[in-house]
């Protein structure tokens, strides 16, 4: 699957509902803001075979440059590989390897579910539970939204499936490489080469 | 000072120090061709965009400096892909300049509109469409810096016309500023100290050289490297004349039609001091199989090739010039200056005693239907002057060129490898003639291959460029027909062409060539002295050559290197 265009995570993932598998792993990518670079990585993956599990872009602070942040899965290719290609597109500036183990990462997700009047009080219980959100409520019908982790909108999904789910998106999660406190690895950045 | 658009593109051509663009004119390209008439470059008009782009490369690749192509947009754009994806693969430097339909019908399926960025995005280093006048001269600035720095390669301009015909504001920028582009150039200094403590150790060791070392103009250095250590060369059909066949260190060609000696120098080998070139599956057959016992130390200016498709026990990113360089510093002083070098003496004379029992061989007095093409490539190799320049198509004339002509110059062979272009030879050469006119140019060509390009030679014609084409007519597809004889039963499907459809001669005479057609031994000779004499228009020679003659050594496809096949000139091997 190479999952391109707005950022949609399949509602449940392969092989159950960790999203911590071993092959997946997060590289957040600084490029510089142009037209047509989200069109180069899309095409760099798919024609080198390498399979996005899921990609997030949005700008920076500085509005000269974008940060993707791309969920690879490593049963494709290998890591160094899909970093060293990547380093060769003219607009990639710098690219950062995030070990899941040593990130902080956030997933918004956005479901409708349905809620009569008997679930209802249940599903808002699950809502404080978890921190989330009502956004819009209808006769029949919540639509709910939750920022967490990837692990907690997979937990949280499966909770509220039970009442029927409707419709849900989520947006790809976005990471950043847990902060230095001593002992943790961090994120290791490549800078560029050819 | 104001300039339209397209002035300001020929003024920044000019810069650049263009001395020739090929193209062919277009509604979207239209603007700039104006201002052309005033400019002091060279336009070679040419009759198929595929020729622009093949000129382009070989002009290049005898140069080594970026061949300029300009077309215009829509089908013209489509038909330079080819030349993209080939000089991609090859890591020639070309910058193609194409038209395109003004930037507000943009995205309508506007007429002659085709998304070329898009087209070409995975083919080229980088390509550019511009939006707005101002950002021409500092997009052709980058443009060239990309497609001629790190590792070469094309890259595409993508003009609309509109903006060709905006006025602007002249300036030349005093340097580029691409902060996602900073190739490494310098070998890591520990890691050629490595390497150069591994190439003492060896006891096996092969030089294993790539059209990297072409590309960085690095035969000098590769030189010096293999005479001090006295480690024997292999050079890949990209990288033929890199060093030169006559030196007593040259092994010639590996890979799937390589020499049985270079090809085993490898497989035996317990070090591949890999110099600019990729471990491309035609060089290394079954991949399990390849040179099990070798350690590798890989030099290359593109990171991600270093262990690709092999594990790299010393990979060095640099330019290869400059690596070996310095390692060869490394082997004269530190640590590795004080160690003894192992003896490569009974290596040398393994190699030795295969070169004695299996040498490039064919079968000199076959009573086959017609010339050897061997033979024809060895006469046209020894009557042509030192230092010419020959170029090939693709299929079986392209490997009895690389293995009977004698390669001793860098620079001096044009052919089409990663892609395999069919095609490339005729507008090839014109490009080589034109980069080099003081050489003599050859060009192999096939049947096949001839009869997609062959019209460049009225460009050729019309622009005074005096290539000499030997075309190897065995009225086959016969690379393909060789493949259906020995893996599909000899079931042949659609690899027959005729010997006489079409009549090359005439064909060639009515394209403005010397023609001539030659079928017995004796005339071989002759015809190719009475070529080396004309100077003032392209020449072609119609061998008729031997339609069952098949290119051997072979590694048939999937196999391991092991398993070369010598074929019947030594003894009815299949
Ligand atoms: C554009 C293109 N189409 C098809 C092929 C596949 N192919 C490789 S060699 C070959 C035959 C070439 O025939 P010819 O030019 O007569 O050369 P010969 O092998 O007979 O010397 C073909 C069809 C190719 N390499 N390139
Ligand atoms: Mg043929």
């Amino acid at each position: 699957m190479t999952n391109i265009g707005p950022s949609v995570v399949p509602m449940s993932l392969p092989g159950g509902r960790s999203s911590r598998g071993v092959s997946l792993h997060v590289l957040s990518v600084l490029v510089e803001n142009r037209a047509g670079v989200l069109a180069r990585v899309a095409q760099l993956f798919s024609r080198r075979g390498y399979n996005i599990y899921s990609l997030a872009v949005a700008p920076t602070d500085d509005e000269r440059f974008s940060r993707l942040t791309v969920v690879v899965d490593l049963e494709s290719a290998p890591l160094e590989q899909i970093t060293k290609q990547l380093h060769k597109l003219i607009n990639v500036i710098k690219i950062t390897e995030i070990d899941p183990v040593d990130a902080v990462e956030q997933e918004l997700l956005l479901a409708v579910v349905a809620a009569d009047v008997s679930s209802r009080g249940q599903i808002l219980e699950l809502v404080g539970i978890f921190g989330a959100k009502v956004l819009d409520v209808g006769l029949e019908r919540l639509t709910l939204a939750l920022a967490d982790t990837p692990e907690k909108l997979d937990d949280f999904t499966e909770l509220i499936k039970v009442f029927g789910l409707i419709e849900v998106q989520r947006s790809g999660r976005v990471a950043l490489a847990k902060l230095n406190r001593g002992g943790g690895r961090g994120g290791i950045s490549r800078g560029k080469a050819s | 000072m104001k300039l339209t658009g397209a002035q300001a593109l020929i003024k920044s051509l000019e810069m650049q120090g263009v001395e020739v663009i090929f193209g062919l004119p277009g509604g979207a390209i239209l603007p700039v061709y104006d201002p052309i008439i005033d400019s002091p470059i060279r336009h070679i008009l040419v009759r198929h965009e595929q020729g622009a782009g093949h000129m382009a490369e070989g002009y290049a690749q005898v140069t080594n400096r970026p061949g300029v192509a300009m077309v215009t947009s829509g089908p013209a754009a489509t038909n330079i892909v080819t030349p993209l994806a080939n000089a991609y693969m090859d890591s020639t430097p070309m910058v193609v300049i194409t038209g395109q339909v003004a930037t507000s019908s943009i995205g309508t399926d506007a007429f002659q509109e085709a998304d070329t960025t898009g087209i070409t995005m995975s083919i080229t280093k980088h390509n550019w469409l511009i939006t707005d006048a101002a950002e021409i001269p500092e997009v052709v600035a980058e443009a060239f810096h990309v497609a001629t720095n790190g590792r070469p390669g094309p890259v595409l301009i993508d003009v609309p016309k509109d903006v060709s015909n905006q006025m602007m504001d002249w300036y030349w920028p005093d340097a580029v500023d691409l902060p996602g582009f900073k190739p490494t150039t310098k070998g890591h200094p520990r890691s050629i100290q490595a390497a150069a403590r591994m190439i003492k150790e060896a006891r096996r060791p092969v030089l294993y050289v790539g059209g990297g070392v072409i590309r960085a103009g690095a035969s000098g250095a590769l030189l010096a490297l293999a005479e001090k250590t006295g480690i024997p060369v292999v050079t890949t059909l990209m990288a033929r004349g890199a060093f030169p066949d006559s030196h007593p260190l040259c092994l010639g060609m590996p890979g799937m039609h390589g020499n049985y000696s270079a090809v085993t120098a490898m497989q035996k080998s317990d070090l591949l001091v890999t110099l600019g070139a990729r471990f491309d599956d035609r060089v290394t057959g079954k991949l399990s199989g390849f040179a099990p016992e070798a350690k590798v130390i890989h030099v290359d200016i593109d990171p991600a090739e270093l262990s690709k498709i092999r594990h790299a026990d010393i990979p060095i990113v640099g330019d290869v010039r400059s690596v070996i360089e310095d390692l060869i510093e490394a082997l004269d002083k530190g640590e590795a200056g004080e160690m003894v070098q192992a003896d490569l003496t009974p290596w040398i004379s393994r190699i030795r005693e295969w070169q004695k029992l299996y040498p490039l061989s064919y079968d000199r007095d076959g009573t086959g239907n017609g010339l050897k093409p061997q033979y024809v490539i060895e006469t046209l190799s020894s009557l042509t002057p030192e230092g010419s320049i020959l170029a090939s198509g693709v299929g079986q004339h392209q490997m009895w060129a690389s293995q009977y002509w004698r390669f001793d110059h860098p620079n001096a062979w044009v052919n089409s490898g990663g892609l395999g272009t069919m095609g490339y030879a005729v507008p090839a050469s014109i490009g080589a003639k034109v980069g080099r006119p003081d050489k003599m140019v050859w060009a192999v060509d096939g049947d096949g291959c001839f009869q997609m390009t062959a019209q460049e030679l009225v460009t050729a014609s019309a622009e005074r460029i005096p290539v000499k084409i030997a075309l190897l007519n065995n009225a086959y597809l016969g690379m393909v027909r060789q493949w259906q004889e020995m893996f599909y039963d000899q079931r042949y499907s659609e690899v027959y062409l005729s010997p006489d459809l079409p009549d090359y001669v005439k064909w060639a005479e009515a394209m403005g060539c010397v023609a001539l057609r030659v079928e017995a031994p004796e005339e071989v000779a002759p015809a190719i002295e009475k070529a080396n004499d004309i100077n003032d228009r392209p020449v072609v020679i119609e061998f008729r050559i031997d339609s069952s003659e098949k290119v051997y050594p072979m590694v048939p496809a999937g196999a391991s290197n092991d398993e070369i096949v010598l074929g019947p000139s030594y003894g009815g091997a299949r």
